[in-house]
């Protein structure tokens, strides 16, 4: 008893980079916004097949660091190697064609359009067929239109978010947007994925279903994670590595364990008495 | 085509048709071409004939077996409703195996005892969560050989020793059949050893109290039962089922499996537990059974909906609900209607009925049985007036569930019908109510104390409910068998009965009623603060608090009037008469289980209520028109207060009874 369609790996084009060897490097990375320093000569790396955890009180640069790895803030100095190429002058949508794909904070779906169609944008880089052959729908654009549809539907299946298919996304609860969300970031097939706190505003229940989902994707969709998030014991439990930024700068990088008794940041956490 | 269905003992045409897998032969040879389950995955919803559903089940049914599953081992099937999942019994009966479907929700230590009391070999689940269930149990099961799995996801990392994927298992089956000329016939021979008295399955009830016990059910049983319900409302090969309550449930076993291979009917499993409501309208089933407040929740998402409608769309609803509930299960009864009113409803059918139905799934319905608990007559009248042909029944596990249906055309909200086909039924002397029918289990699994504490030696077995049959030959529950009582003068008590009478008015929330060895019957009632509050906005009454507003004259006068509706119809009944309300008392604050008044599952724990206000029972005892209280309650962060005042309370007219002599030749 089998669905018609015989289920075939997700990913894409990958890279031959093996697991464990470093897929992002940021060296000697600094950002300002006028005399705001947003980022101060950060360097750390992302190796493939981990989930890194980026923590680090309020302001401490952690969505500056995503948007600088996919291309939507460009630094003054440093410099970015992904895939083992440097990158220069980088752009989003350069950054997604490459195999990045990443969640917001504040969630940034289409409001008015259904679940399945939300997912289904994260497809458009992979459409080959142009606007003219998907206006005249039928022959070509219809079958690659199928084969993604295929793809979006186990994505929906996994998320276990069949039963809001169809309804608009704005008008789902909030830990439900968060799972669209990361569907559409999925839909891309990515090599790396950024997530910007995916359990912000989440109860415990929805905590531990969206650590099931990241922990799955990791394994089964052959993804390397970063995530920023603010619940420790989640960060504890889900990931590899730790690095810690505290006022844009790093201070400190390791395993969990190591980060947690690193006392520099136990006083960027709790302060200091002076 | 039933004619066809041969029954346990009559070997007419062929062998006879005595368990299911020979059903599930027979079905594959007859209607080979013909859906036997849908399932919607992926968004799609995909058919399996019954000639694939039956090549399914053999390469699963030899690839357990290459597991080292032997005649009378127990399999547990745990998971949501799956066409995996139901093959599954079929492949284990079909080697003489015994499925234990087990209740997918329960947790592990719940699931623990009941795989442990049922000496599992082989468990076959739904998902990782379940697998990781038993997993994390173990230990404790050393009978347990295998977990097999329907979904793989997250599971790739397991140790896989003892742990297999359903494809893994379907393949060795399948290599075994095209390696082995004779494997086909080994099964084939298997399937001709299994009889009528073979144990089919073992269900688990969920009691209220103690351990759950295994109900052993036979094969004969369950394709009686099975037969006897299809032919009760003329179910065949057209007709579809969607199956999506707990497979370990006696209903769904009966409805969802045997029925359909004793009619030959087409089973839909629904893409997940929430897209149930979605599914249904895709499907579209012609059988359809959800308990009461399944239909409550339909109702209310339907008002709500209407709330936010147009103008003319919300006039035009209501004018044609009106024209429902006017002639509308009339019509559906086949009873004289007059002409205008015949030309209302049909026109009403193509504007709101027949869209309604359609919204809600019912479009192709021919039947829908509701059970477990009292159903709202106003909420089941309502169905009906649309045109839906929803009907009660009253079943047990112990009975392969039909004890007694409502036949079409004698559909009353107050009863649950007459006893099925082939059941007797008896009331004994303390009330209770008792059958004898095909369906009654062997017994309970390494039980035989409870096994003789149900179960009379000459087969009768005790439902623990109690019970009577009304002038139409119909039964009605009335409650628990232990929790009904006598009046001083000897008449029956029953106060689960005229609480839930009167709750079924939206201004009552809660009743207590007391009368266990009384003179007459008194009543504590909680009024809904939703319903009353809204009508006190409408009609200008102000009011601080809920004891204001409970104390209110008003008030009292509208729980009177329904008090009152309630004495005039109990009055109609004869065991019920003595039961009017003689007196009773609107409490001046809400039942809550936080103040241990209600359990956690807001049922009513009547010893405790008692002993708390005892001084308002002995005032509705005792004459006195008010009776000042002073009550201790806990707040929701757990801090205490006191609430008192004064509670007034009303004498109520008592009617005389209608009918001198209670009926109990209807019971024969």
């Amino acid at each position: 008893m089998k669905a018609d369609v015989e289920p075939r790996p997700i990913a894409g084009d990958r890279s031959a980079i093996a697991p464990g060897e470093v897929l992002l490097s940021l060296e000697h990375v600094s950002l300002s916004f006028g005399g705001v320093k947003a980022l101060r000569d950060v360097s750390f790396d992302i190796r493939k097949g981990e989930i890194r955890a980026i923590i680090g009180p309020n302001g401490a640069g952690k969505t500056s660091m995503l948007n600088v790895i996919n291309g939507f803030y460009h630094p003054q100095e440093g410099v970015i190697t992904f895939k083992g190429q440097r990158r220069r002058d980088m752009r989003p949508y350069i950054a997604a064609s490459q195999g990045i794909a990443r969640t917001f904070q504040n969630v940034a779906l289409f409001k008015g359009m259904s679940t399945l169609d939300n997912i289904m944008t994260g497809r458009t880089l992979k459409m080959r067929r142009g606007l003219f052959a998907h206006m005249l729908h039928w022959g070509p654009a219809q079958r690659e239109e199928i084969a993604h549809r295929v793809a979006v539907e186990r994505i929906i299946d996994f998320l276990e978010i069949a039963h809001i298919r169809k309804v608009p996304v704005g008008r789902l609860p909030y830990g439900l947007q968060k799972r669209v969300e990361l569907g559409r970031a999925l839909a891309m097939e990515p090599e790396l994925l950024l997530l910007d706190e995916p359990m912000a505003g989440m109860n415990l229940e929805e905590k531990q279903d969206m650590s099931r989902f990241i922990l799955t994707v990791k394994d089964t969709f052959d993804t390397t994670i970063a995530l920023i998030e603010h619940d420790m014991s989640v960060v504890m439990d889900l990931s590899d590595r730790v690095v810690v930024l505290n006022y844009g700068a790093k201070i400190a990088d390791g395993t969990p364990a190591e980060v947690q008794r690193n006392q520099a940041v136990i006083e960027a956490y709790l302060g200091v008495s002076h | 085509m039933n004619d066809k269905v041969v029954g346990p003992g009559a070997g007419a045409a062929g062998a006879p048709c005595d368990t299911l897998p020979k059903l599930l032969l027979r079905n594959a040879a007859q209607y080979a071409d013909r859906p036997a389950m849908r399932h919607k995955d992926l968004g799609i919803w995909q058919t399996w004939t019954w000639a694939q559903l039956a090549d399914e089940v053999r390469a699963l049914a030899i690839g357990l077996r290459k597991l080292g599953l032997e005649r009378g081992d127990a399999v547990a099937i745990i998971g949501d409703n799956r066409p995996r999942l139901y093959a599954t019994f079929a492949a284990v009966q079909s080697l003489g195996g015994i499925p234990v479907p087990v209740y997918q929700d329960s947790v592990a230590e719940e699931m623990a005892y009941v795989l442990e009391h049922a000496e599992v070999k082989i468990a076959v689940v739904q998902d990782q969560e379940q697998v990781d269930k038993v997993i994390s149990v173990a230990e404790r099961l050393p009978r347990l050989r295998h977990v097999v799995y329907d979904e793989e996801r997250g599971l790739a990392d397991y140790d896989h020793t003892h742990l297999h994927a359903y494809d893994e298992v379907q393949r060795l089956g399948r290599q075994e059949l095209s390696a082995n000329a004779g494997a086909e016939g080994w099964w084939l021979d298997e399937i001709a050893k299994g009889k009528g008295a073979d144990v089919s399955v073992m269900l688990y009830t969920s009691g209220t109290t103690g351990r759950p016990k295994g109900v052993m059910l036979t094969q004969e049983n369950i394709i009686v039962s099975a037969q006897n319900g299809n032919k009760f409302d003329g179910f065949g090969p057209d007709d579809i089922i969607l199956a999506y309550l707990p497979m370990a449930w006696v209903g769904d076993h009966i409805f969802s499996y045997a029925q359909a291979y004793a009619a030959a009917m087409c089973v839909c499993c629904p893409e997940s537990p929430e897209t149930v409501v979605e599914d249904r309208r895709e499907i579209g089933p012609t059988y359809f059974f959800a308990p009461p407040r399944v239909f409550e929740n339909l109702l209310t998402q339907i008002m709500v909906r209407m709330e936010d409608a147009g103008f003319l769309k919300k006039r035009m609803f209501h004018y044609f609900l009106g024209v429902a509930r006017r002639c509308g299960e009339a019509i559906l009864n086949r009873q004289p209607v007059g002409a205008k009113d015949r030309v209302l409803y049909w026109l009403g059918n193509l504007l709101v009925y027949a869209p309604l139905r359609n919204r809600m799934g019912f479009s192709r319905t021919r039947v829908a049985y509701t059970a477990g608990e009292a159903i709202g007559p106003e909420l089941f009248r309502f169905y009906r007036s649309l045109g839906i042909n929803l009907k009660q029944l009253y079943g047990q596990t112990e009975a392969s569930v039909y004890i007694t249906l409502q036949p079409d055309g004698e559909v009353y909200p107050d009863t649950v019908g007459k006893p099925g086909p082939d059941v007797q039924i008896r009331i004994a002397d303390n009330g209770e109510v008792m059958f004898k029918s095909p369906g009654v289990f062997l017994k309970y699994y390494k039980n035989d104390e409870a096994t003789a504490a149900t179960k009379t030696p000459d087969g009768w077995v005790h439902t623990g409910d109690a019970g009577f049959f009304d002038q139409r030959g119909h039964l009605r529950i009335i409650d628990r068998a232990k929790d009904v009582g006598r009046l001083n003068n000897g008449a029956l008590f029953a106060p689960k009965y005229l609480e839930n009478r009167i709750k079924f008015y939206p201004e009552v929330r809660e009743a207590v009623a007391f009368g266990q060895g009384r003179d007459y019957v008194t009543m504590l009632i909680n009024i809904d603060p939703v319903s009353v509050g809204n009508w006190a906005e409408r009609n200008n009454v102000s009011y601080a608090s809920y004891q204001e507003l409970a104390a209110h004259p008003q008030v009292y006068d509208i729980v009177a009037a329904r008090v009152d509706e309630l004495n005039r119809a109990l009055a109609e009944e004869p065991q019920m008469a003595a039961s009017q309300i003689r007196r009773f008392l609107i409490l001046h604050k809400e039942l809550d289980a936080d103040d241990g008044e209600l359990t956690r599952t807001q049922k009513v724990r009547r010893s405790f209520i008692a002993d708390r206000y005892a001084p308002l029972i002995k005032a509705l005892y005792d004459g006195s028109m008010e009776c000042h209280v002073v009550t201790e309650v806990t707040f929701e962060d757990g801090r205490k207060g006191v609430v008192e005042g004064d509670v007034a309370i009303r004498d109520m007219k008592v009617y005389p009874s209608r009918a001198a002599e209670p009926l109990r030749e209807a019971a024969e």
